[in-house]
């Protein structure tokens, strides 16, 4: 089956010749008049409108962004924030950049529109620090949105008026979680907060009610407003809806960014067709399909079990290449879309080496707040850098397969979760190689094969 | 007394029993309560909760509800309503009960998760305990025997971080020892409100360190000390010095101010060798100033005085008792009490007034308070004074009155009770003018111009009772044996009151206590033995118009303000 054409949705514009990013150009591809249009309605509408497209936050849990929104104390009387998540820091992730860089105005109509729907008269963009480029152009594109009346008080002669704050992070992957970013923004230490009791929805940035959304998720909004919940949600699959930005990094012929309806592509037609399969001479080896703390797949192993599709329950029966790119079709093999980034490695990559790299870079990003994390992650990379380093042992797989055991579901942020489903996978899945590492690194390097650098 | 509003109780069952306690109880408590002991290093009774431990993990679950309906949901084979048990352990510390709140503690999953949670803290720590000065309280110790597995798996480099960081004057940082928790920095920021303390990096190779330019320094410092639950935070005064286990532990009281936070007294072999805080939620909840830590050093200082002394000359008790006998008959005699004193010696201190027709007088000392645990009074007693009779207003600055009769000629003899008469405020001229009798433990001013100095005890050597600001009667007792050529000030009160010519009183608060009881009001339901460790608030109304001069602290507020703040 061929693969489905790309549906650029939020994407329509990015690496458009002659679309630059300043709100000229924006308002001359129609921008703006979703807004226009949204502040004419009933706040209410527009949530609900939401709740019926069946939007899913593109962040990486993907959870309702409808119940998300209802979700928010609207009783206790005080203010409600948007906190945008910029922080786009999962490895393997590159698809908020580009809108903010390329198409800010399409974030900014997305926040515009949801902070009237909520109710919210402050929004703050809490972007990535190593993305400094990103927060000078929000900022202009912020000031030209407010002298044209879009953001500001008194939005287009509503008389309703919101502003929107960029905030720089300081370079920390745990600003990505949405109470650490909450901290980060309230110019603390990013530690995640316990919950409960501190659910964004109710004690979030200044203790307040508060809504934290994806980039990616505040675009979707947009369309969703301009099309309609109903019209929507005829877009992807049934619970996956809209589209979604897979990125595609690693050993394809053509990595990238590529946008589609979620689920109307497999992994085979995405890799195999639209990235142009494997490198010259390689095969795939392990996929992992949605950022780097999403539990690998190896190419050649089965799934199976029994689905809904539609009314009914089917059995499936898939390898990699069969799997749907949706929310639930990757949850049920056990992994999940995640951000959407989509990590290949081919047959050259020593999966021993590929997590050791992973466990770098969890353990020097893990905020050291709670215990299992904090020390865990530390461990597992300590124990794959000696492994690599010549010293590994057969037993080490299995040391870090129980290492990684007490770590998830076990700490306060989901960043436990993150660091120890790449080490239990990889075990789980490429047990034999941990085991032989020891052996096959003494053995000289076959001919022709490429020294990894 | 008045009894608080009864609370809500809520049910709960933890490992199968029942109980109820209030609601807003964490797990942790009501674990407790029914002697299920959760483990925890991070979580602190009296600290916010934070969470980051996780040593707490426990089986958490909820009774089924139909998500539809609302009604139950029963299970068949039990008769019961079914219990929705959670697939995640929860924290303890940060859950609080609900109705019907499940808890299990002794399941596989949560041995797994207190296995896992030490094997962590403990790959990284330096396990230096026989060098430690932790040893023995420590949280790590203990748990690790209680919960951890036994052996570690670890066999990479540990981290290296700092091993003597000086927080501040008092308190020593050693990096790899500590398990992050964050107690000390939530005390510093909530309790002391001295805000210092905090991280820097990240991940496992976190530092604990001062704030650039700021130093732990605030003078409750100490308390991290205390409540570092590992041997991160040592003592500067106790490093090195003694292993606790050695230490005898005796309940004391304060006596820097009329705050009267509970204490415990460490001593070994007639030496102090620490006093921390002890836990009393209506005085000082678990902490106590750094200043009131150091008193202990006057029972070893050089100036204690360590011989009876008679014109000058050394001479022994018995003949001392007869020299002041003669001073105290001859008539014009004034007695100046101490706010420092025991409620017993301020009983005997004014039946000694009362024996030789003294009047009675008491030194105030007023300083600042800091609105936590030092009040602006630092006589620890005034209101024993009050509630004995030893005087019945407040003491006005200087001695006045005393110093005015002495001018006169009124006054020949001054029995001063622990008390410098120079500082306090007479003049050397008035000193001159009189014959001092002076019952002391430092050689000062007055001793050196006393007639009559008879050595005794510091508030360590003794046994007593004290009354706060709250008027809260608290027992402080023995830690050490008092210094050789001291005696016990409640022997040398009644042996004089005895040679002034009046009763024949008890010399130690056990015999002395039923003669009190006998003839003070307020404390006719009292007796010393049967007081609680947290003390006994006597009822204040006698009093409470005079005017005080505490400002508000932790747990006090001054009468007016108590009647503004219930209106």
């Amino acid at each position: 089956m061929p693969a489905p054409e790309q549906h650029r949705l939020i994407f329509r514009h990015i690496d458009e010749r002659g679309y630059t990013n300043d709100i000229a150009c924006y308002q001359r591809n129609g921008g703006y008049q979703v807004l226009r249009k949204a502040v004419l309605r009933k706040p209410e509408e527009l949530m609900d409108e939401v709740k019926k497209s069946g939007l899913r936050g593109r962040g990486g849990a993907g959870f309702s962004c409808g119940v998300k929104w209802s979700l928010v104390d609207r009783k206790s009387g005080k203010p409600i924030y948007l906190v945008v998540n910029a922080d786009e820091s999962e490895p393997g992730t590159f698809k908020d950049r580009y809108i903010i860089y390329q198409d800010p105005h399409q974030l900014i109509e997305g926040i515009m529109i949801t902070c009237f729907a909520n109710r919210v008269e402050r929004a703050f963009i809490y972007i990535r620090g190593e993305f400094p480029d990103g927060a000078r152009i929000l900022e202009r594109a912020i000031a030209e949105a407010r002298s044209a009346g879009f953001a500001g008080p008194n939005i287009l002669g509503t008389g309703y008026g919101c502003e929107i704050y960029v905030h720089r992070g300081a370079g920390a992957y745990i600003c990505g979680e949405e109470t650490g970013l909450i901290e980060s923004l309230e110019g603390k230490r990013p530690y995640p907060r316990i919950k409960p009791p501190y659910f964004p929805a109710v004690l979030g940035l200044y203790m307040c009610p508060t809504i934290v959304n994806n980039v990616e998720t505040l675009c979707h909004v947009k369309h969703v407003a301009d099309m309609g919940g109903e019209a929507y949600s005829r877009i992807g699959t049934p619970g996956n809806t809209g589209t979604r930005i897979l990125c595609v990094s690693g050993h394809v012929q053509r990595p990238g960014y590529y946008e589609f309806e979620v689920g109307k592509v497999t992994m085979g037609q995405l890799l195999n067709e639209v990235c142009g399969g494997p490198l010259p001479g390689r095969r795939f080896k392990a996929v992992i399909p949605g950022g780097s703390s999403a539990k690998v797949l190896r190419f050649g192993e089965r799934y199976k079990g029994k689905r809904k599709a539609g009314a009914e329950t089917v059995e499936y029966d898939w390898g990699v290449e069969d799997i749907p790119m949706d929310f639930d079709s990757l949850a049920m093999i056990g992994s999940m879309g995640g951000s959407g980034g989509v990590i290949v490695m081919d047959d050259s990559v020593s999966m021993v080496e590929a997590l050791g790299n992973i466990n770098a870079f969890y353990s020097h990003e893990s905020c050291g707040q709670c215990t299992p994390c904090r020390e865990g992650s530390l461990w597992m990379k300590k124990i794959t850098a000696r492994m690599v380093h010549g010293e590994a042992r057969p037993e080490d797989g299995a040391l870090l397969k129980s290492v990684a055991d007490q770590i998830a579901g076990r700490t306060i942020c989901a960043f436990g979760e993150a660091c120890a489903w790449p080490t239990q996978s990889f075990i789980a899945k490429f047990g034999d190689e941990f085991k032989g590492y020891g052996e096959a690194k003494k053995a000289p390097r076959p001919d022709g094969v490429p020294e990894l650098v | 007394m008045i009894q608080p509003a009864a609370p809500d109780l809520v049910t709960v069952n933890i490992d199968g029993r029942e109980i109820s306690v209030p609601k807003g109880t964490n797990v942790i408590e009501a674990a407790r309560r029914v002697n299920v002991d959760v483990p925890f290093y991070c979580y602190h009774p009296k600290l916010a909760v934070v969470g980051n431990c996780r040593m707490c993990l426990v089986e958490m679950g909820t009774p089924a509800v139909d998500p539809a309906t609302k009604a139950p949901v029963m299970d068949p084979a039990t008769g019961r309503q079914r219990i929705n048990w959670s697939p995640r352990p929860a924290i303890a510390c940060a859950t609080n009960v609900s109705p019907g709140l499940h808890i299990r503690t002794t399941t596989q999953m949560v041995k797994d998760c207190r296995e896992g949670v030490m094997e962590f803290l403990l790959i990284n720590h330096p396990l230096d305990c026989p060098i430690c000065d932790q040893a023995g309280e420590c949280k790590l110790q203990e748990q690790a025997t209680g919960y951890g597995r036994g052996y570690s798996r670890f066999v990479e480099q540990k981290n290296v971080k700092p091993k003597r960081t000086l927080l501040g004057p008092r308190v020593m940082l050693d990096d790899e020892r500590c398990i992050l928790c964050s107690r000390c920095i939530r005390f510093s920021k909530d309790v002391a409100k001295d805000d210092v303390l905090g991280f820097t990096d990240r991940g496992s190779y976190s530092t604990l360190t001062c704030y650039p330019g700021k130093k732990l320094e605030n003078n409750y410092s100490l308390n991290t000390v205390d409540i570092c639950p590992v041997g991160a935070l040592t003592s500067t005064d106790f490093r090195f010095k003694m292993r606790v286990w050695f230490l005898k532990q005796t309940n004391s009281i304060d006596t820097e101010s009329s705050v009267g936070a509970n204490t415990v007294v460490w001593s070994r072999e007639g030496a102090i060798y620490r006093i921390t805080p002890r836990q009393n939620d209506a005085v000082n909840d678990t902490w106590m100033a750094d200043s009131g830590r150091l008193l202990y050093k006057q029972v070893r200082d050089p100036s204690r005085l360590v011989g009876v002394l008679v014109n000058g000359a050394e001479s022994a008790l018995d003949f001392a008792v007869k020299a002041a006998a003669d001073l105290l008959k001859a008539g014009g005699v004034a007695v100046v009490g101490s706010g420092r004193s025991s409620v017993e010696e301020q009983f005997l201190t004014r039946k000694l007034a009362e024996a030789s027709k003294a009047d009675a007088h008491l030194v105030s000392r007023v300083g600042k308070g800091d609105g936590l645990l030092i009040s602006e009074d630092r006589n620890p007693n005034v209101r024993g004074a009050l509630v004995t009779g030893l005087i019945a207003s407040l003491p006005s600055p200087g001695l006045g009155s005393l110093g005015a009769r002495i001018d006169a000629g009124e006054v020949r003899t001054v029995v001063s009770v622990g008390e410098d008469l120079g500082e306090a405020g007479l003049t050397p001229a008035q000193l001159s003018a009189v014959s001092v009798i002076y019952l002391g433990t430092h050689a000062n001013a007055t001793s050196g111009a006393a007639r009559v100095v008879i050595p005794t005890l510091t508030v360590f050597e003794k046994d007593g009772t004290l009354v706060n600001q709250q008027f809260r009667i608290q027992r402080f007792s023995r830690a050490v044996p008092g210094a050789g050529g001291a005696t016990d000030d409640l022997v040398v009160l009644a042996r004089l009151v005895a040679a002034a010519g009046g009763p024949v009183l008890g010399a130690d608060v056990a015999s002395l206590w039923p003669a009190i009881a006998a003839e003070v009001p307020a404390l006719g339901t009292m007796s010393h033995a049967s007081l609680p460790d947290t003390g006994l608030l006597i009822d204040p109304a006698p009093w409470e118009a005079l005017p005080f001069v505490e400002g508000p602290s932790l747990h006090y507020r001054p009468a007016g303000q108590r009647e503004a703040a219930r209106g």
